[in-house]
């Protein structure tokens, strides 16, 4: 039983990685509801609230300051816990060995190692709303001063935050350490066969989201170390002389809070790709394996996916036009940014070139794939606005930036999670998903998020500022009650269907109809394995590979498809 | 089918959501007035852009659903080609034609003309000061900061420049003379924002920040905090009063034979 729980298969840790992120979303997701809730109904009592929270929400009225660590904690869990954790620690440790043909990691009890720290560190995050003080209030980016000289800058600021720097230096190293496995077993463990060039674009994603992570959180660790520096060692990275915080004189002097800004966005802009890029490559395996045609312009994607992941790191800057920084460096990063905007274009694309003469299969999975583009072009095209220094002169954290991001990164990146469960499910666990729950999963799902994040777009347009408690202060908020009551309804009616798809999960688990080997006709090699794979994926069996990941539709052939692990036919006399 | 109905019903929500009213507050100067027609221009792109995809991808579900074979084709270069190079020329062409609309705020002298303000942020209120007929503010101490006595700034009560400083919780400014307002912080960042100048400029502890304007409108506008500063956040508001030029200066004379008064006593 231990061996089961402490193991070092890549296939377990993939599923603990899932589950620890299933855990994850659903306390993420009810917060996220909670806000909504507290934003239109700021004054109603809440005996669940005052249960949760009984100093914060004391009577069942939540206060700002317990609003503001929600917020920080959904923030917080959603893009470390979720976002990063599903797509690369989850799918990809479970099947980049075997689309390499590798019967594990390089390094399998690193990769163990990387997966306990990852708890540990979702522990050490979830305690902080039971220090003295609660959770820290600064959001997810914890810009200093407000997140460096504790208690007095407010409650959740003390032990709070502390413990939030402990989790996400945690997450850090566990990151690092995943990254250097995912590289190493990429270029050392592939089957003959396995060109870079027969990849699936899946592996292409975790590869070089691979490389992403071992830069980035390598920086937001430094970062993270030196903002604990400033809070219990004396120093001065990111705090100036005369801060009068509280009534007190602080003696620090000689730091930048902007110099904070920079070291968190160059890791915070990677971190987006790290969210979006192994999506993305399933996203293209899911849309060809459906419309039964060779993914359209598989060099141009591999060269997208580089692209994304160099000017990933040159485009930080846009998160900072009105943040003080050198008016020239804003014009720079401006020009960066909208040239990282190029690549994503060419994906879309590509991905209407696939289906574009294909022919259709709508399965659960396909549905999210396609919805995946919808919302892509939908979150990704108002990065044109944000781009520009001009328009963050206003639109800088308003809620049409909240819009954006939600579309483009969590959204976009949990339809992606959501296509790769109900594609990859059977072959995780041998069942199938049921058809039909997971239709009307998707459709209300769909239909819902549009509803949420596109009103938010216009708030954002009429001035709304984000992280605000409640909107009450302000006249011109107040025309916007409507917007935001609609909102907050379709979020709650959104965040419950999701029940159905944890109902489908688990019932699909243990009832579920028995999967076959390939049930989806695909030709990557986890489908020439049998459904779930044992222990070592391949049997003691040699894999060689001879075919591209995407031949569908092969002319001459007999199935319509021709697997990656399928012998060269001599050609006839 | 379903689908592409649902794709192409929702692209025009999107849409119609965006153009259902006027959402920015009406441009009360030209960079406001600019910013607009920037916003325009970009909306149009951006949204034609958005609808052709939308249908795009909900008319290839339609057409692909009816087919009874695939096509096999791994691409076409000439195809990649084609629309690297159209988004390039697009994305790139929209932040070019901005970038002036950004400088005129942050770069370039400021007017000599201009009335000079300062502005204090801090957790969870704002202060200005004016420096008086004299033009030169009283230096700073930051033990003397005192928000009971109304001096937040921390004003050097020694210090005879400051004896004909205004210090206000409201910006008054007269319509149609160039502001610079110097921001400063004495906590944590905050954020000055004002919706009708199309306006926003972080201000930053250890840093003085100039932001630049005019208002040409006579009105009261709200100034929202947008850089979250703490539990207070939400409520660190204040208002922008634009007056018409004689008033303004009746205001100042006032204020200044108020201040006076009180040290008179």
């Amino acid at each position: 039983m231990l061996g089961r729980i402490f193991s070092t298969d890549h296939k377990v840790i993939g599923k603990q990685y899932y589950f620890l992120s299933l855990f994850s979303v659903m306390i993420g997701l009810l917060l996220s509801v909670f806000m909504r809730f507290h934003l239109i109904y700021p004054d109603k009592k809440v005996k669940l609230f005052e249960l949760l929270w009984p100093t914060g929400a004391a009577g069942g009225i939540m206060t700002p300051e317990l609003y503001l660590s929600i917020m920080t904690m959904h923030g917080t869990l959603m893009v470390f816990f979720v976002l990063t954790t599903v797509p690369q620690g989850g799918f990809g440790n479970f099947f980049l060995p075997i689309q390499i043909g590798a019967a594990d990691m390089a390094f399998p009890r690193l990769n163990m190692l990387s997966f306990w720290t990852t708890l540990l560190a979702l522990l050490v995050l979830l305690g902080a709303f039971f220090v003295p003080g609660g959770a820290p209030l600064g959001g997810w980016t914890a810009y200093p001063p407000l997140s460096a000289v504790g208690q007095i800058a407010g409650p959740g600021q003390g032990d709070g935050m502390d413990m939030w720097i402990l989790s996400i230096a945690l997450f850090s190293i566990a990151s690092l350490l995943t990254s250097i496995n995912f590289i190493a077993t990429v270029m050392e463990l592939r089957a003959p066969g396995m060109t870079l060039d027969r990849m699936p674009l899946t592996v292409w994603g975790w590869f070089t989201t691979a490389i992403i992570s071992l830069l980035a959180f390598a920086v937001l660790l430094a970062a993270g170390l030196l903002l604990l520096l400033d809070r219990w060692g004396g120093t001065s990275f990111f705090l100036p002389a005369g801060l009068v915080i509280n009534d007190r004189i602080l003696k620090n002097s000689g730091g930048s809070p902007i110099l904070w800004q920079h070291l968190f966005w160059f890791f915070g802009h990677p971190e987006v790709y790290i969210a979006i890029l192994p999506g993305m490559g399933l996203i293209s395996t899911i849309l060809s394996v459906n419309s039964r045609r060779p993914v359209f312009g598989y060099k141009a994607m591999v060269g997208a996916m580089l692209v994304i992941a160099f000017l990933g790191f040159v485009v930080w800057g846009h998160h900072m036009f009105i943040s003080g920084m050198s008016p020239y460096s804003s014009i720079a990063f401006s020009v960066l940014t909208m040239t990282v905007g190029v690549p994503s274009a060419i994906k879309t694309f590509n991905w209407l070139g696939t289906l574009w003469g294909g022919q259709l299969r709508l399965n659960v999975a396909m549905l999210f794939a396609l919805g995946f583009v919808s919302l892509f072009v939908a979150g990704g095209i108002t990065g044109i606005f944000l781009g520009q220094p001009a328009m963050d002169l206003y639109l800088h954290d308003t809620y049409f930036v909240v819009g954006h991001f939600h579309l483009i990164m969590g959204v976009a990146a949990v339809f992606a999670m959501f296509a790769g469960t109900y594609y990859w499910f059977p072959k995780m666990f041998g069942r199938m998903l049921n058809e039909t729950i997971g239709k009307i999963h998707f459709y209300i799902t769909f239909l819902g998020v549009y509803g949420i994040f596109i009103p938010m777009h216009v708030a954002g347009l009429a001035g709304n500022p984000r992280r605000y408690p409640d909107f009450k202060e302000f006249e011109f908020l107040s025309d916007l009650t409507r917007l935001h009551t609609f909102i907050s309804h379709t979020s709650f009616t959104v965040a419950a269907v999701q029940l159905l798809f944890l109902f489908n999960l688990f019932w699909s688990l243990w009832r579920g109809a028995r999967a076959s080997q390939n049930p989806w006709d695909a030709t990557t090699l986890e489908w020439s394995v049998p459904s779930p794979p044992p222990h070592d994926n391949f049997g003691g069996q040699p894999v060689a590979v001879a075919h591209g990941p995407y031949e569908y539709s092969v002319p001459g052939s007999e199935a319509d498809f021709v697997m990656q692990a399928a012998p060269v036919k001599e050609p006839s006399a | 089918m379903l689908l592409s109905i649902f794709i192409w019903v929702l692209a025009l929500l999107t849409a119609g959501m965006f153009l259902a009213r006027q959402w920015f507050p009406p441009a009360i100067n030209e960079h406001a007035r600019n910013f607009d027609s920037q916003f325009q221009l970009t909306l149009l792109l951006t949204g034609g852009i958005f609808l052709v995809a939308q249908a795009v991808l909900g008319f290839v579900i339609l057409r692909a659903r009816r087919r009874t074979k695939s096509e096999y084709s791994h691409g076409n270069n000439r195809l990649e080609v084609i629309w690297t190079a159209a988004t390039a020329v697009l994305f790139l062409g929209a932040v070019f034609l901005s970038t002036r609309i950004f400088t005129s705020v942050h770069l370039g002298a400021p007017a000599p003309n201009a009335l000079r303000v300062e502005a204090l942020a801090k957790q969870f209120s704002w202060s200005f000061r004016y420096p008086g007929p004299d033009g030169k503010y009283a230096k700073l101490d930051v033990r003397q900061i005192n928000d009971a006595t109304g001096n937040p700034f921390g004003q050097d009560e020694r210090d005879p420049a400051g004896k004909d400083d205004i210090v206000t919780a409201a910006l008054r400014v007269p319509a149609g003379r160039p502001v610079e307002v110097m921001l400063r912080g004495r906590d944590v960042i905050h954020n000055f924002f004002v919706r009708e100048l199309r306006l926003k400029q972080d201000v930053v502890p250890g840093m003085v920040i100039p932001l630049r304007f005019q208002a040409d409108v006579p009105g009261t506008y709200e100034v929202a905090c947008s850089e979250l500063c703490g539990l207070g956040h939400h409520l660190m508001r204040t208002v922008l009063i634009v007056m018409p030029p004689d008033e303004f200066t009746a205001w100042e004379r006032d204020a200044l034979s108020q201040l006076q008064q009180a040290q008179g006593q």
